[in-house]
Formats: structure tokens, sequence, C-alpha cells
């Protein structure tokens, strides 16, 4: 049987009296698409930030491919293939898109040629490329201080495929966007994770994007996965109904 | 991109092909016009190699404005080269200009290490008060330990041969004027390529977001520690030509007014530009020379003024004045 992309094991922290992972047990599957939902404060985002390493659990453990890479810094566990892209959109401010996505991949191939520039790195016509597949063309040349917020939170994503990883962890990559172009967002997100095969997990609060673009759906709730199935069994849970949605889609 | 366009602003608005005028002309112009400097005004010529040695600590700090982090205390890297060369020169008596200038390099970068991987840790005043004490700390090792650094007197260094030459006073100069320049015009350069580099870009990330650069697998501390050396290696050179070219180290070059001096130096001549430490040293050290001549006890004044004005009205400093004039200049050809 192959390990499981990445599993999390009997996962717990608490932030004083609040326990923000309450013995959380999950396996993603390579491939499946998987969304988080929850109300807020449900312990959503405390999870991703286990998972990467940006947070220590008190108890517990978070496997990557079968290896333990509980104990590693956010730095060597993106290096094994897990990238994240956030909920406000972590980039360089006072560089362009495209010079945010060249230094992604100098980082990822640890380039070290003093006298190499930047904008000269044989990847540039790669990026370029992947900035067209998020519809970012016409920002990479502008400073990332620049752009709305919606295509930064694209410039984000991109950044953090520039890495190739294997597994992406995004925080609503859609909140920010105008509602008009949200679907159409996800469904280029979803395509171009398809064409790099990525598997990606994704915090939503819009049920209907989760409906349309996850092949399965986790309920968090006080700290721990309250139940977990597909798009439709899930938001036609009377539970899901009454604690999360608040009507049904 | 803010300062790494260093080489890319000299690209914009160039004709295709040519040279730009601020990255390329306007520079080889300053230093040709330097170079002619013991022909044209001899007297000068002392004046101009302490200014430019002086430039190259200056662009030791501007490196690490580049990354968004101030040092009040990069006189200690200034001093340690300096002390190395002299130590060099009374351990071995004649020995060669390149040797001591390799001590003083070697002496920079082993304390850059040092005192590097601990104050990597921390960022902003803390960065920059850190740098300052352990600058103090060696101040007063070179103050207190007479018997070794010669105290507040500080240590003679005698002429150092050139390539196993003794040459008399003029000719020595000479060597040591144009060798500075030569060491602007290389170190200056190499300091702007690696900047524009992968990793020199890696290290100006630090200044606008750590959070990302952890999440791209890098480790800020590490990116920083990197470019902290490459800065401890430019005031190494620039306090090792100093110490040679005035013949005498003092605990003064550690002295917390040094530091400062840089910093105010770096602001001055653009804060981040390479190109603008060295010009800004040689403002600073004309002013100072002649307005302590002829304005007695108000010069410190003047350049405070002055300092307040390019601070107001013209935040990229004086390299920006000129870039800006410069660019305006070939958008009307």
């Amino acid at each position: 049987m192959t390990a499981p992309l990445l599993e999390t094991r009997n996962l717990v922290i608490r932030f004083g009296g609040v326990i923000a992972a309450n013995d959380v047990s999950l396996t993603i599957t390579a491939g499946r698409n998987l969304a988080i939902i929850g109300p807020n404060g449900a312990g959503k985002t405390t999870f991703l930030n286990i998972c990467t390493g940006w947070i220590k659990p008190s108890s517990g453990q978070v496997l990557f491919e079968g290896e333990d890479v509980t104990p590693l810094p956010p730095r060597a566990i993106v290096r094994k293939g897990v990238a994240r892209a956030f909920q406000i959109p972590q980039l360089f401010t006072e560089h362009t898109a495209l010079e945010n996505l060249l230094i992604a991949v100098a980082a990822r191939d640890r380039l070290r040629n003093p006298f190499m520039d930047l904008h000269r790195i044989p990847e540039r016509d790669e990026m370029m490329h992947l900035l067209e597949m998020v519809k970012c063309a016409d920002a990479a040349h502008r400073p990332v201080v620049e752009l709305p917020e919606g295509q930064r939170k694209l410039v984000d994503i991109a950044v953090a495929l520039a890495l190739r990883p294997r597994l992406l962890l995004m925080d609503e990559p859609t909140s920010g966007v105008a509602s008009s172009e949200k679907h159409r967002i996800m469904e280029i997100l979803v395509e171009a994770l398809a064409e790099r095969k990525v598997t990606s997990v994704f915090v939503e609060h819009d049920m209907g994007i989760v409906e349309r673009h996850a092949e399965e759906v986790a309920v968090w709730n006080a700290g721990n996965v309250q139940l977990r199935g597909t798009p439709r069994e899930i938001l036609d849970h009377p539970d899901v109904i009454r604690d999360v949605i608040g009507e049904a889609v | 991109m803010t300062h790494a366009t260093e080489p890319d602003k000299s690209r914009q608005g160039r004709p295709a092909g040519g040279p730009s005028m601020a990255g390329t002309v306007l520079p080889l112009a300053g230093l040709a016009l330097l170079a002619l400097v013991p022909l044209g005004a001899p007297g000068m010529q002392l004046l101009v190699n302490l200014a430019l040695a002086k430039g190259l600590a200056v662009a030791g700090v501007s490196v690490l404005l580049r990354a968004g982090q101030v040092s009040f205390g990069h006189a200690l890297y200034f001093a340690v080269a300096a002390y190395a060369g002299a130590f060099l020169m009374t351990a071995l008596p004649g020995a060669d200009l390149a040797l001591v200038l390799l001590a003083g390099l070697l002496g920079a970068v082993v304390a850059g290490v040092c005192v590097g991987l601990f104050v990597v840790r921390y960022r902003g005043i803390f960065f920059g008060m850190l740098n300052l004490a352990f600058s103090m700390i060696f101040w007063s090792f070179l103050e207190k330990f007479y018997h070794i650094t010669g105290g507040a007197d500080g240590i003679r260094l005698p002429r150092p041969a050139v390539l196993g030459m003794d040459l008399d006073r003029a000719s020595f100069e000479l060597v040591l004027f144009y060798l500075t320049l030569t060491l602007v015009l290389g170190l200056g350069w190499a300091t702007i390529r690696w900047l524009a580099s992968p990793a020199g870009q890696i290290f100006q990330t630090l200044k606008t977001n750590e959070t990302r650069l952890e999440y791209l697998g890098v480790s800020p501390r590490r990116a920083l520690l990197w470019g902290y050396l490459v800065s401890a290696a430019l005031c190494g050179i620039g306090g090792a030509l100093m110490g040679v070219t005035q013949g005498v180290v003092t605990p003064e070059y550690a002295w917390w007014i040094r530091s400062g001096e840089m910093v105010f130096i770096a602001v001055l001549g653009g804060a981040g530009s390479v190109r603008g430490a060295f010009v800004g040293a040689l403002i600073y050290e004309l002013v100072r020379t002649y307005a302590s001549a002829y304005a007695g006890d108000v010069w410190q004044m003047l350049l405070g003024g002055f300092l307040l004005v390019i601070i107001l009205f013209a935040p990229r400093g004086v390299i920006g004045m000129i870039e800006t004039l410069a660019h305006r200049g070939e958008a009307r050809k």
C-alpha cells in the first residue's frame, strides 16, 4: 500500500485555554483535492500552519510521504515538496510579479552564481508562462505593491507553484477576489494544478467553490475534523447546514 | 524592484545596444576624472584616496541597507582590518602591500562570521545596536590593551613593499592611489553584479517578506549572513586601505562616530546604492576638509543641513539626483 501524501496523527495544540487542534488525524491522498470548511476559529489555518512547520504541535505527528516532518522548520518541509499560499498574499512587494517567481526559482534551484543576472536565468520563459496560466501576464513587470488584491493572490499561488511542489496548501485562495471572478479563477487554478500534478488542500468559505472544485471535503469544528466526505455528502449534511452553511447550497 | 535595479535602472530608456548614461557612462567618466587627480590636482590625491577607501566601507553599509538593516557598528570591520594589517606589518616588517590587504580582508571576514552568526538573529533597532555594541567592545579592547594595540596612540605602519619593491613615499602613494581606484572599480562592479544575481536578490527580499522567503525553502538568517559577510569584507578592504594610506591605525577607527559617519554617507550618497556610497564619500570628505578649513566649527552644521535637504527633497540621495538628471537627458535625445 502506498503511503498517503500527507498524514497527521493525533495533533494537539493549545493557545492558552483554546484548543486549536484537538487530536487531529487526517490523511491526504495524492491527486484528490481536499477542501477544508468550518466556522471561524475552528482551527483550519492552524492546521495548515502545523502541517508546514510554522507552528509546532504540543503532541502528534505530521508525515509527508511517510516521513516524519514534525520537527522540521518550514523551509525544510518546503524543500520536501509542500508549498503554501496564504490568505494574505506573502510576496516581495518591491519586486515585480515576474521577479517574485524568478526568486522562487532561484531559491528552488539554489542558484549561487554571483555574476548571473536574475532576469537572465533560463527559467524566465517558464515563469512568464506560469504567470500567463494564472492570467497575470499583464502584471509581470509591475511591482507587486501596485497590484490589486485578487491579482496578488494569484501571483502568491504562482510563486508557490514555481517551487514545483507535490502538495499545495492554500488558505482561502479566492478571498479578496471579486465574486464574479471567483469561479473563473478557481477553474484556472484547478487546471494549473492538474497540469502540474499537484494535489491541493484549500481552506474555503464559499460553498459554491467547494461544491464545484473539491473532490473531498473535511469539516472542521472546535479544532478537529467533524466530518469528511464528498462535497455533496457534506453540503447536504444537516449538521453542516446548521453549523457552517446556514442554508443548503 | 527598488534598489536591486542599480544595473537595471541603467537599462531603462537606453537606446538599444548603447551604454546608458547613468549606469555606465557617468561612473566611468567619474573614475577617469579621478584617475587624472594625481596629474591635474596632486594636492587632492591623498584626500581622494582616503575618500575612496572610506567609500568602500560605506558600500558595505549600503549593502545591508538593501536588506532593510542598518548597522551602527560597521566601523568594527574597518578597524579589525586596519589593525590586522598593522599587526602583520609589525610581525613582518617590509611585508608586501597585497599581503597587508589580504590580512585585513581575512580579519574582517573572520570577525564578520563570529559577530554575524549572532547578530543575524535580530532585526531593526536590535540589529543596529548589537553591531554598535560589538564595535564598542572592540574599541575598548584597542584602548585598554596597550601592550598589544598601542592604546590610544595606536600602531604606526611602516610603508609596505609593493610586489617586492621598496618605493619612495611619492611613488608608493601614487601606486596606492591607483590601486584604490582599481579596487573601487572592481569591487563596486562585483557588488552591483552580486546584488542583481539570484543570491543578491534573495538577500534583498529580507527587507519586504521573510515569511515568504522561509516558505521558498530559504533560511532568512543564512541569507542575511551571506550579505553581512559581503558587507564586512567591503568594510575590511576599506579599513585596510585607510590604515596603509594614513600610516597609522588608532582606536578611533572603531569609534561609534566612525560607524555613524558611514551610515550618514550612505544616506547622503543614496541609501542602498553602491555608486552612491563612493559619490557620498567624495562629497563628504571634500566638504569636511574645505568647510572645516573655511567655516571653522560650523562644518558639521553645513553637512547636517545638506543631509536634511537630501532626505526631504531627494530621498534617493545624491546619486538619485544624478541618475534622474541623466535619464532626463537621455529621454530628450
